[in-house]
């Protein structure tokens, strides 16, 4: 499913050699175009979804989508990751919006 | 960082790493060769190689809902054995392994909460469970938390390189070769002990939610587990076990994602498109409910064949609190799970979620294929070890038990550590991995400057071979149509199974016409040589069990009974002088006495995983 990079979020991780979510991409798929400066995903077919890329960047600059064959144009799911803990925005078709909040690493 | 590409083999960096013991793909299992290695010797030399990057690798890339595997109050590690036995329908399993690694696998589990993994407790204070033996977890972190122990004990790892083949020395495993995804160099390392801990194999068969767009990876299974730990050793001549039991299962439909985290975690149950209650309705006979885990993975398959499709889990009870539950769930899971529900604009607590039946995968860690195993996880090649997806003969570990695994094959490798040194490479088998690895990128080089090609131009039309894709297509289409996938309900004859083997083995014989034009594609074109490899040896088994063992994941048209002779495991080795793959039989030793095809008490939940 294809990750979607919003150009105006988007730095490309200045300064470190690979941007974070072409570090952490499971599938070699997100890297940088060095004539725009910025992340995008090579083959968009082959994301399996996983999200690893949107819940790294420091940016919020990548939202998932889901493929059209498959689902409706328009949703969102934002992830916003805390410390020990994760929050999640998700918007549906119709505007709905839901938010779930719950913790992701036990107190040190 | 621009990547510069080698433009022949000579400019083919090689490193050279000796270390007393290489892990093979460090996943979830990986990681706890690992850990438990440096944990009883910090002196030694440890390496792991991943394909990936280890603090996501893996198929717990997403994160987990739950453990599937727990040994909670009143259940002890021979229930566990003998449920897990019930749920492939009595086997043939490897009941010594099964038993080893249910006695070590409550402390795997409890130290994953101890490194910081939350888990939800009952009242009591106890995990709460979901299943019989099935806990619910906040999964999120797992993979990056067990990375971090991992990384802890200073291990030596090496992202972003993808192994290839072991090294040899007689009928010793001395190691592994592979290439670095980012630097494009030739590593070759040398190892007392090698323990393969790769995923399994997705992407053999075609996903019934791809249609070839932006949809090809939609699928349960991590489609990067494309089977090479399976391959480097089939290519080994090490020996392999019940390949032909594929993991097919009822998943939610347009999505291919899990379907337990609803019908065990909220009790929905499976019904069709007449609202009847499928499992009740039709398989009452082989336990309704708590039918083995094939049956149930086939009945939405089933009436979709026989006309009552769609199929759904009823989710209609749910009060909103649980709805949020449930998704919450999914977000620890598959998040993106929860977007296709957005996407629909659905309700669950006012529509049933539809399912659908998986695509096939070969996954040791669900179902029983990979290396035939000692009880120290060594396989039939001296120096090399199996653990998770890639050890068979024992099905049901999942996370837990994966790990498990993971210490067992440390401390088999411990001790063979102990008596031996380094075996001696032969370099010229060095030099012909180097050139089977790297020859694909050398072929469509410089196409556009010699022939003023546009770049960016489909490459298929700058070099005259076969793109990964095009192959990989290929094989999942034959794989779908003629091995029994979902396209065709699972079910497949002697016929369909030749005509699939005289297929492969043209693609095999083409697989030098595959090119790559950097590295990236150069790591497709080993995904798909060695997923070729994996399916040789599946349609292989699949025609060797003329018999109808487990309806669904392994269904015979020509031969629908279970055959009492087969009640064996089907095993096959490589021949490395012929290159054909030769088939053996090994028999099933029964140790926990019993009527292997029942649950053993304290008796189960109504509803148990679907």
């Amino acid at each position: 499913m294809p990750p979607y990079v919003l150009k105006d979020k988007c730095d490309g991780c200045k300064g470190k050699d690979e941007p974070l979510c072409e570090q952490i991409c499971i599938g070699d798929l997100m890297t940088l175009d060095h004539v725009t400066g910025r992340a995008y995903c090579r083959s968009l077919r082959d994301c399996w979804d996983c999200m690893s890329c949107t819940k790294i960047c420091p940016k919020g600059a990548i939202e998932q989508r889901i493929p059209y064959q498959l689902g409706y144009h328009g949703a969102k799911l934002i992830p916003m990751i805390g410390t020990d803990s994760i929050t999640w925005t998700c918007v549906d078709i119709d505007g709905k919006v839901e938010r779930f909040t719950y913790r992701t690493r036990n107190k040190k | 960082m621009e990547k510069r590409l080698p433009k022949n083999i000579k400019e083919v960096e090689e490193v050279r790493i000796e270390t007393d013991l290489l892990i093979v793909g460090g996943g979830n299992s990986g990681c706890f060769v690992a850990i438990e290695a440096k944990e009883k010797n910090p002196d030694l030399d440890v390496t792991i190689i991943e394909k990936a990057h280890i603090d996501r690798s893996g198929a717990l890339a997403a994160g987990m809902d739950a453990i599937n595997t727990y040994i909670g109050e009143g259940e002890t590690p021979e229930t566990l054995v003998a449920w897990s036995r019930a749920q492939v329908g009595g086997g043939p399993l490897r009941e010594d392994l099964a038993l080893g690694n249910a006695k070590i696998l409550n402390g795997c589990v409890e130290s994953l909460e101890k490194w910081g993994v939350p888990f939800i407790k009952d009242e009591k204070g106890r995990y709460k469970k979901r299943g019989r033996f099935d806990i619910s977890i906040r999964g999120e972190q797992l993979k990056p938390i067990i990375a971090e122990k991992a990384k802890s004990y200073n291990p030596r790892i090496l992202n972003r390189v993808t192994a290839t083949n072991f090294i040899k020395d007689g009928d010793r495993v001395i190691g592994a070769m592979g290439f670095g995804v980012r630097d494009g160099k030739f590593y070759i390392i040398k190892a007392k002990a090698t323990v393969v801990s790769t995923g399994g194999a997705a992407g053999l068969y075609r996903s019934p939610t791809n249609d070839g767009t932006t949809s090809h990876h939609q699928m349960w299974m991590c489609p990067f587990n494309v089977g090479s730990g399976y391959s480097m050793g089939i290519r080994a001549g090490a020996e392999f076990t019940l390949m032909e039991q594929r993991w097919c299962a009822a998943r939610v439909k347009d999505f291919t994602g899990p379907v337990d985290t609803i019908s065990v975690g909220y009790k929905a149950r499976m019904i069709n498109s007449k609202e009847e209650l499928i499992l009740q309705k039709r398989y009452s006979h082989l336990g309704g409910d708590t039918a083995p885990r094939y049956i149930r993975a086939n009945a939405p398959m089933g009436e979709w064949n026989d006309g009552r499709g769609p199929t759904y889990v009823d989710t209609r009870h749910l009060s909103p609190e649980q709805v949020k539950e449930l998704k919450i769930d999914y977000l620890n899971e598959r998040p993106t799970y929860v977007l296709f529900l957005a996407a629909r604009g659905q309700d669950p607590a006012k529509e049933p979620l539809e399912i659908y039946g998986s695509d096939p995968y070969i996954v040791g860690g669900h179902t029983s294929s990979g290396y035939w195993v000692d009880i120290d996880r060594m396989t039939t090649l001296k120096g090399l070890f199996a653990a998770g997806e890639c050890a068979g003969g024992m099905p049901n570990k999942f996370v837990g038990g994966c790990a498990a695994e993971g210490v067992l094959a440390a401390r088999g490798s411990l001790k063979y550590i102990s008596g031996v040194g380094h075996g001696n490479i032969n370099e010229e088998q060095v030099a012909a991995e180097k050139q089977r690895v790297f020859g694909p990128l050398f072929k469509g080089l410089n196409m556009e400057a010699k022939y003023n090609i546009p770049s960016g131009q489909d490459p298929r039309w700058q070099y005259d071979g076969i793109t990964p894709e095009e192959m990989e297509e290929r094989l999942q289409r034959l794989m779908d149509e003629y091995t029994g996938g979902v396209g065709q309900f699972f079910r497949c004859n002697e016929e369909q199974l030749n005509y699939a083997i005289k297929h492969i083995k043209i693609m095999k014989k083409q697989v030098e016409r595959l090119f790559a034009n950097d590295l990236h594609n150069l790591v497709l074109v080993h995904d798909v040589i060695d997923r070729l490899d994996v399916s040789e040896v599946v349609v292989m088994h699949l025609r060797e069990r003329r018999e109808t063992r487990w309806p669904g994941w392994q269904t015979r048209t020509d031969y629908p009974d279970k055959n009492p002779e087969l009640d064996c495991f089907i095993n096959s080795k490589k021949n490395l002088s012929t290159g054909e793959i030769e088939m053996t039989k090994r028999p099933y030793e029964q140790i926990l006495p019993g009527d292997r095809t029942k649950s053993p008490s304290p008796v189960p939940l109504s509803v148990e995983k679907a």
